[in-house]
């Protein structure tokens, strides 16, 4: 089994430097891609990949790129953004990329903004991640000091500049217009879209905006094509897959396995669970995808496999409940998050977020009416999709939404015995 | 007043933008690091550097989580509330680091020395329940072994 993204990470992420990363192949594609291929090329070769952004959404890469105006006549500068502000509950799967193995993000940015000919790539990193930070600062030194970046890269003509920004600390900095208001200065609200940040972005200029572990995957595309990157997978979904579980399992973390790996699987990848505890359902994708219960198990992680269940790949980290955690608590801490992180732009989100984490809280405690079940299912319709700014009052409604079905009777006996069956 | 070392810093961090304004969050980040928090007289000596309203700046310094607008202790604890962290054990985590302190969350030590806040997830959640002080990252945290990590911070 081929992990093409993990390779080089070792076991205590100690990163390897320039040169061991370039013994490891390493910059083998920019130097492939820059000096043998054209932009479009590059496009297409990803496109032809099926690569689909693991940030969260799962919009095709190569698409995206196509969206990029092109040519002498487009706009300038034009921006590639890496985005690094993993703030999801339950997602740390960037956070191995960027400290076990920085050059692979680095070459990507390159290589990725070589394709949609970006002139500035910003990697937009969370503040909180001060050992990525570090090492990510060294590699792109590195870089610079061997000719990868600056000026007439390996003499291809082609330049790049490079910056490491870290944020402020905010959720919805990973919102991709978010991102772009807090890198102008500004409060990480969103914007009104159209127009889309391809056409116009940061400062108004073409500006593509990708997650992490997306950017990894493209030198190793680059270099051994998008048959071989769709051979990865097990499904119609191509690639390999940073999956990762948190909660009561014996060995909490990321493994990078096919794309299409079955929960089952993956839990097993994490040791299975713990002594005494057993499994109830996950929250597949990190806090803003609905519960799967555990019947479910032998279902595909995939883009299609959790759409068709209700669900969403997310980021493809799993957050575990167990037998032995009150889902109703569960949910009101996932509320909580939502309704403090919220920006607070549009009135259904800022006012009815912190209403459902009350709801929840009353429930959890033992005050619960039965019309809060209403209420809940009230606020889980109205914030849905569509009916607010932006995406984040529709994600913190998923996890609502299938809870409320999936977890009625425990929420009805908290109602019922006035008090919180688990404590 | 700004000092030549935080202006020196935050020229610097301006030279990659198009425009002043663009560097607000990174003026702000120069001056907390060099004063530990912002007041209201920080907040006019950044807008009037970069040409902005004291409003305007402070508007942006309130939105971001880690950009302190009161006065904090020598070190920031920051405790992960959110949900595996939460499942792994955040609220006896809490409870113990709040007695070793003798403060609960969002208060300061009275000898100045730590500041307590909870924090939205760290991106340590294979590592729950995750802290961190200062710039270290602490996971997972036996409540038990909480004096020991204290015992580091000065
Ligand atoms: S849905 Fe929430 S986060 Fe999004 S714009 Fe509205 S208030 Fe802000
Ligand atoms: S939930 Fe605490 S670090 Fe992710």
């Amino acid at each position: 089994m081929e992990t093409p993204l993990t390779g080089n990470i070792r076991p205590d992420r100690e990163p390897p430097d320039l040169p061991e990363y370039e013994r490891a192949g390493g910059y083998r594609a920019l130097r492939k891609a820059l000096l043998s291929m054209t932009p479009w090329k590059v496009v297409e070769e990803v496109r032809s990949s099926m690569l689909r952004g693991r940030g969260g959404a799962g919009f095709p890469t190569g698409m995206k790129w196509t969206f990029v105006p092109k040519g002498p006549d487009a706009p300038r500068p034009k921006y590639l953004v890496c985005n690094a502000d993993e703030m999801e509950p339950g997602t740390f799967k960037d956070r191995l990329l960027m400290e076990g193995d920085p050059h692979q993000l680095i070459e990507g940015m390159i290589v990725s903004a070589y394709a949609i000919e970006a002139d500035v790539a910003w990697l937009f990193l969370r503040v909180e991640y001060a050992l990525s930070a570090g090492r990510l600062a060294k590699a792109i030194a590195e870089a610079y000091g061997k000719g990868y970046l600056g000026k007439d890269i390996l003499g291809s003509g082609y330049s790049l500049e490079l910056y490491l920004h870290t944020s402020a600390g905010r959720y919805m900095c990973g919102e991709e217009s978010g991102l772009l208001n807090s890198l102008e200065g500004k409060r990480a609200t969103p914007r009104a879209k159209p127009p889309f940040p391809a056409v116009c972005g940061l400062w108004g200029k073409p500006t593509v905006i990708n997650n992490v572990e997306t950017l990894c995957n493209v030198p190793h595309i680059v270099n051994r094509g998008a048959d071989w990157f769709k051979g990865l997978s097990r499904t119609g979904d191509s690639g390999t897959k940073l999956y990762g579980v948190s909660g009561r399992v014996r060995r909490p973390g990321i493994s990078e396995l096919p794309m299409g790996t079955t929960i089952r699987e993956i839990l097993e990848s994490a040791g299975g669970m713990q002594e005494g505890y057993r499994l109830r359902a996950v929250i597949p994708g990190g806090a803003s995808t609905e519960f799967v219960p555990a019947e479910h198990q032998d279902m595909p992680m995939d883009f299609d496999s959790l759409q068709a269940v209700g669900s969403r790949m997310g980021t493809g980290t799993m957050i575990v409940l167990d037998d032995r955690t009150c889902p109703v608590a569960m949910l009101r801490n996932l509320e909580q998050f939502f309704a403090r992180e919220s920006c607070g732009w549009c009135t259904p989100c800022r006012d009815g977020l912190p209403w459902v984490e009350k709801l929840l809280d009353a429930v959890e405690v033992g005050r619960g009416e039965p019309e809060d079940l209403e209420l809940l299912a009230m606020h889980a319709k109205f914030l849905g999709p569509g009916l607010t700014f932006c995406a984040l009052a529709p994600g913190a409604m998923e996890p609502l939404r299938s809870g409320l079905s999936l977890f009625r009777d425990d929420f009805l006996r908290h109602i019922r015995e006035k008090r919180c069956p688990w404590r | 007043m700004m000092t030549a070392e935080e202006i020196r810093e935050i020229e610097a961090e301006l030279a990659h933008y198009p425009v002043r304004r663009a560097g607000a969050i990174e003026a702000l980040k120069v001056v907390q690091r060099h004063r530990g928090w912002i007041s209201d007289d920080s907040v006019k000596e950044i807008a009037a550097f970069l040409g902005m309203s004291a409003d305007e700046v402070d508007a942006v310094a309130t939105f971001y989580n880690l950009v302190f607008r009161r006065k904090v202790g020598r070190h920031v604890i920051l405790v992960c509330d959110s949900v595996s962290c939460w499942v792994m054990g955040y609220d006896s985590l809490r409870d113990r680091l709040s007695a070793s302190l003798g403060i609960g969350l969002g208060e300061t030590t009275a000898d100045g020395r730590f500041t307590f806040l909870p924090t939205a997830c760290l991106g340590a959640c294979d590592r729950a329940p995750a802290m961190m002080v200062d710039e270290d990252l602490h996971g997972p945290v036996n409540p038990g072994g909480i004096d020991a990590i204290l015992g580091n911070y000065r």
